[in-house]
């Protein structure tokens, strides 16, 4: 088996009803199964019986086609799209609390500005910066701060939309499920 | 027409066309059982809700109609559990209806509550908890349209007491159900079905390999078309069984842990499988690493999670097994080849495997009763009655697999995937709920029958003349095997000699019990047993340490087989040794 820090990263976006006991459901399929979850965010769509979960999952093909194959078992799960290999734009925003003497401000400061972030708060020791961005930006700002002392982080986990005009909420909704099935067929 | 919870969900239980209920009430459901009294709805009211939820899986494995059974919250709701996960294993269509705590206190540790959803999540396929009256129509609607539909399985309602004595508008039963997260598959792929066809038919050594998918789909004479039109040697998994009749020429009898060796070395020298609705459990595929390596594999099966979960597969076909069946077979037919004479050197091989590995036991004249032998005894007297047969866990559960060799679907009901001690008689008990008429037979180990006997008075009660045969080794034999063959015969608490004499009990819970001893009481007490009316426990003395071959150790390679008895090989002995 290969090492699961070398599996990719996989963003998964679910539809799902927006009722009492769904989200224990997801969770209880992740925990029995074992799968490898980095992040999970979830709220409301513009239908409102609706919520959606972007979920970032690491595994190898065969985990992943596991994964999207469970998820869909669940009854309460409307649909399940893997939109690594799909065009798509995918966001995560962060708050950074780090230390801030009078020395390195004007640094932080630079960083924050060339990462287009902004100051949210501010102590007489400390700053906390919102940045957002793809992960990739996340982690070398971090990198950037660590030498000032960061303090906290506090992630969202990541966000993705696939890019133009398709939607996948409600109203082609049963195209994508025969396209998603066609090729749980093929493969 | 404003009506009570409890009368919504009577008169949704009568529009499902549920006649027969299984369970026992208690506080949280008490409403819904003083309702019950003004319907008329068979309740049969087991003695502990695990018999209730197995009697359930037994109704519906046999007649196919989706079972119900009903009990209270707390105590009530976890003493179904086993039988739930069993029944999620096994792919068996049930809904079962939990009363619950009034919702102001749910949550509150409030008397008999438990977190009935929160413990069913993992072993249903899908649990409901009602939060308004006017929702029970759709839920109950949902329910057993979820338990019957695609891979069958048990479904739970949760039903806190305030909800069923709550009062709402009853609109009517709804007609249709429209679930967007659920749209079950039915029909194959035409692309992957023709592929399917072009290997069955360059094939060299195919063998098909039929799954409980069949019995579930009721696909078994589509199955047997498919071996009629192909001429290819046929074998069935436990939960397969009656899925092809055991007389056809090209049974090679069950495959498995225990099942016959040419069966199994089919499977290792095949170029090509065709698995039909099974779900390639640990007991078939022995060392995955070892298992098909040399063949192609066409999986069929309604559950896409079930295809390549454990075996690479080259053409996976998601669907209802019957309409894939109707598909392929239809693709079949234009292929022209002379299936038999291209096959013929493979017959030979198969042929030669069943000469030299077949079956076998010895029974001597006048001596100690072979468990074999006595279910081999006992198909030859019941075979034209063409009965149903259910099974306890062990080896008398495989024996019976072997040597009960039923011809029909729905006349084998066993625990397969869980493999759950207690099971058999439960499950016969519920078999002859929906047919009264039919005879029923339940297969017993003395240790399995142990764990639910006290609803023989259920029995007693109801009429239901279910005839149980108990394989009497007075060991927990299977363990006892394991114990002998890997563990260097240490036994370690499996002797039972220590038990009920079960030819009282039966007659202390107003049934009728019989007793045999010798190989030569075995024919007639069969036969005093069949035609003794009212359920009938019959305790067959057994030789104590029989053991069940062939065998292939947990976790050995398929072609690491154990025919009869030979030496065990030293790696796989486990323990002190
Ligand atoms: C509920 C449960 N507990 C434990 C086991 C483990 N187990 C499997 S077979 C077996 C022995 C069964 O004994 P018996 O019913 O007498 O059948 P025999 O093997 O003697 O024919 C046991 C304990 C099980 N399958 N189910
Ligand atoms: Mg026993």
């Amino acid at each position: 088996m290969t090492d699961p820090k070398h599996y990719r990263k996989h963003t998964l976006s679910l539809l799902v009803e927006n009722h009492q006991g769904v989200l224990a459901k997801i969770a209880s399929l992740i925990a029995a199964k074992g799968y490898n979850i980095d992040s999970l965010s979830v709220a409301e769509t513009l239908d409102e019986s609706i919520s959606r979960m972007t979920m970032s999952v690491r595994g190898d093909e065969w985990v992943m086609e596991q994964v999207v194959k469970q998820f869909h078992r669940i009854i309460d799960v409307i649909k399940v799209v893997d939109l690594t290999d799909e065009p798509h734009v995918n966001r995560e925003m962060i708050f950074i609390r780090v230390n801030a003497e009078p020395a390195n401000r004007a640094e932080i400061l630079r960083i924050t500005e060339i990462f287009r972030g902004r100051i949210v708060d501010v102590t007489p020791m400390t700053y906390t910066l919102e940045i957002t961005g793809e992960s990739g930006k996340i982690e070398a700002v971090l990198e950037l701060l660590q030498p000032f002392g960061v303090q906290e982080i506090v992630r969202s986990g990541t966000l993705a939309i696939a890019r133009g005009s398709k939607t996948i909420t409600k109203r082609d909704e049963t195209k994508l499920r025969l396209a998603s099935r066609k090729q749980a067929v093929a493969e | 027409m404003r009506l009570t919870g409890s009368e919504i969900f009577m008169k949704s239980l009568q529009a499902e066309g549920v006649h027969t209920v299984f369970g026992h009430p208690g506080g949280a459901i008490l409403h819904g059982y003083d309702v019950m009294l003004d319907f008329p709805l068979r309740h049969i009211l087991c003695r502990h809700e695990q018999v209730a939820i197995h009697a359930v899986e037994g109704y519906y494995k046999a007649s196919g109609k989706t079972g119900t059974a009903i009990v209270t919250s707390g105590p009530g709701a976890t003493n179904t559990v086993t039988g739930l996960t069993d029944a999620l294993m096994d792919s068996m269509a049930i809904v079962v209806f939990t009363g619950q705590v009034p919702t102001a206190v749910m949550g509150c540790d409030a008397f008999q509550e438990a977190d009935v959803v929160g413990t069913t999540r993992t072993c249903t396929k899908h649990n409901f908890l009602a939060l308004k009256t006017e929702d029970l129509p759709r839920i109950v609607k949902e329910a057993y349209y979820i338990a019957r539909s695609g891979r069958p399985g048990p479904v739970l309602v949760d039903l806190p007491k305030d909800i069923i004595m709550g009062r709402a508008e009853f609109k009517g039963y709804p007609e249709e159900v429209s679930i967007r997260g659920y749209n079950p598959s039915v029909n194959g792929h035409p692309g992957q079905i023709r592929k399917a066809a072009e290997l069955i038919a360059s094939a060299q050594r195919p063998v098909i390999y039929g799954g409980g998918g069949i019995i579930h789909a009721d696909a078994s004479a589509e199955f047997t078309e498919l071996v009629n039109i192909t001429q290819i040697p046929t074998t069935l998994t436990l939960m397969g069984l009656g899925g092809l009749d055991t007389s056809h020429p090209l049974w090679l009898g069950m495959l498995g842990m225990h099942g016959t060796y040419a069966a199994n070395m089919c499977m290792v020298n095949t170029d090509l499988m065709i698995a039909i609705g099974p779900r390639f459990d640990d007991r078939v595929t022995g060392k995955l690493s070892e298992f098909g390596k040399n063949a192609k594999i066409i999986h069929v099966d309604i559950d896409p999670t079930s295809i390549r979960k454990n075996v690479h597969v080259d053409v996976p076909i998601v669907g209802d097994v019957k309409r894939v069946l109707i598909q392929l077979n239809a693709e079949l037919r234009k292929i022209k080849r002379d299936w038999r004479s291209d096959l013929e050197e493979w017959y030979g091989q198969i042929a030669e495997w069943q000469r030299a590995h077949p079956l076998r036991y010895h029974q001597t004249a006048e001596g100690a009763i072979k468990p074999q032998y006595a279910i081999e005894e006992l198909f030859r007297v019941t075979e034209e009655h063409d009965p149903i047969v259910s099974t306890g866990v062990g080896q008398h559960q495989m024996w019976a697999a072997q040597y009960y060799r039923s011809h029909n679907p729905r006349r084998w009901i066993t625990s397969g995937g869980l493999g759950t001690m207690g099971f058999g008689f439960p499950a016969a008990l519920g078999a002859q709920a929906a047919f009264p008429d039919k005879l029923v037979i339940d297969i017993d180990g003395d240790g399995s029958f142990q764990m639910t006997m006290q609803d023989l008075i259920t029995c007693a009660q109801y009429d239901l003349p279910v005839k149980i045969f108990i394989m009497n080794n007075r060991y927990l034999g299977m363990v006892r095997q394991w114990q002998e063959l890997f563990y260097g015969r240490r036994y370690s608490q499996v002797d039972l000699e220590v038990q009920p004499d079960f030819v009282k009990l039966a007659e202390a819970c107003g049934c009728v019990g019989l007793r045999a001893e010798r190989s030569g009481d075995v024919k007639p007490i069969i036969e005093k047993a069949i035609s003794t009316p009212g359920p009938v426990v019959v305790d067959v003395v057994c030789e104590r340490e029989e053991n069940c071959f062939p065998m292939i150790p947990a976790g050995s390679a398929i072609k690491d087989i154990i025919d009869h008895g030979e030496p065990i090989p030293e790696k796989l002995f486990q323990g002190w040794r």
